[in-house]
């Protein structure tokens, strides 16, 4: 009976064996690290896009030089995702309770008011004037944050833009062609300079936005600046004949080629460099194009050859050609949670710093003020900081109190707009469509 | 104590079945069977991450019927589904019987060229296919070909029409190889004796394909049916990477619109109700071709 005992013996320790291996598979497959949520953040951590690199560069300065005793305290790390990315992000972290110290808020403001509702931003304008420093941000920059968000100051100005048209003085000049002031002359230069074969305008239809900004920009000179805030009011609608009639304009200038070949295909790098190469006559964007016109690697036209001109009035119209639309790039903030004294302490070096570096090593402006003496880098710059200092009322732009749903839609389908695949009337609707869908 | 094999008593005992089996079948339920009854609950509900889910009934199941995205979403992906599965199937089988019946001592080589693409990243092959059929900044090799015999550059991708062919050409070029691997394993499972036999008879070349090759190929021609027409109807990663949905939403399969209703839009509940859709639709599909195909085989 032994070997008989023996191997049923082994046998019951085979099955354990079996069981262990198994169940320790288990534990493995299944097995998640338990998330842990200290208070205190270790790092500034920043969460920005990849196609900004200007706010990033920037920091990494100050991280270096004003603010090294910030940064020793709290040491700045910056994480970059694609912009198109962003707002599925902090969709993911702000649900999870964890978003980073310092991030960009949002492709639409939108999500960022959302945010602010929930209670996932810090209150800034309560922070910073406990820390001394609110006095550091300038009056228009903050009244252009208060209209994207409800009235509040929920994104820090890194950026201050003001928007218009680039232009290349020389082709300009060349072909006998004047600033145009309306945008009846603005159709005239441009289809001179078709026929001359200069390419009118570059523009990125990949991004789809500095489409949707011309619409805009004709929107607010014909039906004045609250031609967009009645939209999202629903006191108006995209669809209406006046609205669509903007869309149809722009339009017109795609279907006789001005924007050249392939304009779905076009970003926003290649659109810049079409502008700064001479290849195109204009180039509607905003102020922190400065930094790259500054650049004389990349401007082989040369900063004195690129004027700014504003969006040109529209006949008849209600809007005023002094009305810039104006914006903070893409809005950065703070979360609540994480917002200590040593958090504050950066945010307070970086109202103080920000403004001179940004526009002394860029040749950008934000809306932060510049402390000490910086000369601008060139003639260009000049004209774009006495606009702003001289502007009494902006306006926004096509999306800016849009849904993050009717942003997208309006963004991806602005190249098939212009390109003609899209109707005008169509446009409208869908985006329309978008908004009335919340 | 009557004496029984120790196999026999380990492997007859409930526990130890029970032991052995059951870490799979929890592993299997966690991971698969557990996410689709979660997602299937979401579609009953509104919110987001941010601010929370809360119920909303079969709204979302109405708004299903009334959406125009998802209406034209979903003929991109029956449409595409389509002509992506003849092509791979009729692209891999014209190349196996060229493997068969006209490479013989080349053909391994040739198999291996063939066969390439399918290992190739999908990001890679589609950002290929950017470069060859863009026309700014920089005029691709195929408009340069149409300049080349006076014929103006195309916008391929700036139009839904022109972008969905070369997302078409761009899917069965990258996974033709992989079918003209199937179905060349069907082809020389076919016995010599039999196409001796015919070619004695008087069948030669296209006749003896038609005839004789093409009905023995029925049984793997099938299989290669039914793998093709789920993968196709479930296509993202070849979308995205070439055109990203666009021009617009021109080339928006209903994976695609199911993800950015999720988490671009943060519409996780209408997003769980479209994956729904596709489920449903991948079911009604497979289930009709493969009823089809047993058919076949019942009447072959």
């Amino acid at each position: 009976m032994s070997p008989r005992m023996s191997r049923a013996h082994r046998a019951r320790l085979s099955l354990f064996t079996a069981g262990a291996a198994s169940l320790s598979l288990l534990a493995t497959a299944c097995g998640g690290s338990g998330a842990s949520s200290s208070s205190a953040p270790k790092d500034f951590s920043y969460l920005s896009v990849t196609e900004n690199t200007a706010v990033k560069t920037a920091l990494t300065t100050l991280s270096k030089g004003e603010c090294e005793a910030q940064n020793k305290a709290l040491p700045l790390k910056v994480e970059t995702v694609p912009q198109a990315s962003l707002d599925q992000k902090l969709q993911l972290l702000a649900g999870q309770d964890a978003l980073p110290v310092q991030f960009a808020a949002g492709n639409a403001p939108a999500l960022t008011n959302q945010l602010e509702g929930s209670g996932k931003i810090a209150d800034l304008e309560k922070e910073l004037k406990d820390l001394g420093v609110l006095d550091q941000i300038e009056p228009a920059a903050v009244s252009t944050v208060k209209a994207l968000y409800d009235g509040k100051l929920a994104v820090l100005p890194y950026e201050y833009n003001i928007e218009g048209i680039f232009y290349n003085k020389k082709l300009f000049t060349e072909n006998g062609i004047s600033e145009p002031a309306t945008w009846d002359a603005l159709v005239d230069a441009s289809a001179k300079l078709e026929s001359k074969g200069v390419q009118p305008f570059s523009a990125s239809g990949q991004q789809g936005w500095p489409l949707t900004r011309l619409i805009s920009g004709y929107l607010y000179r014909s039906l004045g600046p609250d031609a967009l805030k009645k939209v999202a009011e629903g006191k108006a609608a995209l669809t209406d004949p006046e609205y669509v009639k903007a869309a149809e304009e722009v339009a017109e200038l795609g279907k006789k080629g001005y924007f050249g070949k392939g304009l779905g295909s076009i970003d926003y790098d290649t659109a810049m460099n079409q502008f700064l190469s001479g290849k195109a006559a204009m180039f509607y964007m905003g102020s922190w194009a400065l930094s790259n016109i500054s650049d004389a690697e990349q401007n082989k036209v040369g900063a004195e050859n690129v004027g700014f001109m504003p969006f040109p009035a529209v006949a008849g119209g209600k809007g005023a050609i002094g009305q810039y639309p104006s914006n903070v790039g893409l809005g950065i903030t703070l979360a609540r949670k994480s917002f200590d004294d040593k958090a504050g302490d950066w945010t307070a070096c970086i109202a103080k710093n920000y403004g001179a570096t940004v526009l002394k090593d860029q040749g950008a402006i934000s809306g932060f003020k510049v402390n000490g003496d910086v000369k601008d880098a060139n003639e260009v710059t000049t004209q774009v900081r006495e606009t702003i200092g001289g502007s009494k009322q902006n306006v926004l732009w096509f999306e800016a109190l849009f849904s993050t749903k009717a942003t997208t839609i309006s963004q991806t389908n602005a190249a098939s707009l212009v390109s003609g695949s899209m109707t005008p009337q169509k446009f409208m609707q869908t985006v329309q469509d978008a908004l009335t869908a919340q | 104590m009557k004496w029984t094999p120790p196999m026999h008593r380990v492997l007859g005992d409930r526990r130890a079945i029970l032991i052995l089996l059951g870490p799979a079948l929890l592993v299997y339920s966690l991971i698969m069977l557990v996410p689709m009854v979660w997602s299937l609950g979401y579609s009953f509900t509104k919110g987001n991450t941010i601010d929370g889910f809360t119920g909303n009934g079969l709204d979302n199941f109405q708004r299903l019927f009334t959406d125009e995205a998802v209406r034209d979403a979903l003929w991109f992906t029956l449409k595409y589904g389509a002509v992506v599965t003849v092509g791979q199937v009729v692209a891999g089988y014209l190349l196996a019987l060229l493997y068969v019946f006209f490479l013989k001592k080349s053909s391994a080589l040739i198999r291996t060229l063939a066969f390439f693409p399918v290992v190739l990243p999908t990001v890679a092959v589609g950002l290929l296919f950017q470069k060859f059929f863009q026309v700014a900044p920089q005029t691709g090799p195929v408009n340069s070909l149409l300049n080349a015999v006076g014929i103006d550059s195309i916008d391929f991708f700036g139009s839904a029409g022109s972008a969905f062919w070369v997302l078409i050409g761009m899917d069965i070029w990258r996974s033709m190889g992989f079918y003209a691997v199937l179905l060349f394993a069907g082809l020389v499972d076919i016995p010599d004796e039999v196409l001796e036999s015919a070619r004695l008879d008087g069948a030669s070349g296209l006749r003896l394909i038609r005839h004789i090759v093409l009905p023995l190929s029925l049984p793997v021609l099938m299989s290669s049916l039914i793998f093709s027409i789920n993968g196709t109807l479930k296509v993202f990663d070849s979308v995205v990477a070439l055109t990203n949905g666009g021009p617009g939403s021109g080339t928006t399969p209903l994976t695609l619109y199911m993800f950015q209703t999720s988490f671009t839009y943060s519409d996780y509940g209408y997003g769980s109700t479209i994956a729904l859709l596709l489920t449903v639709v991948c079911l009604l599909v497979s289930l009709v071709v493969y009823r089809v195909s047993q058919r076949d085989l019942t009447e072959g």
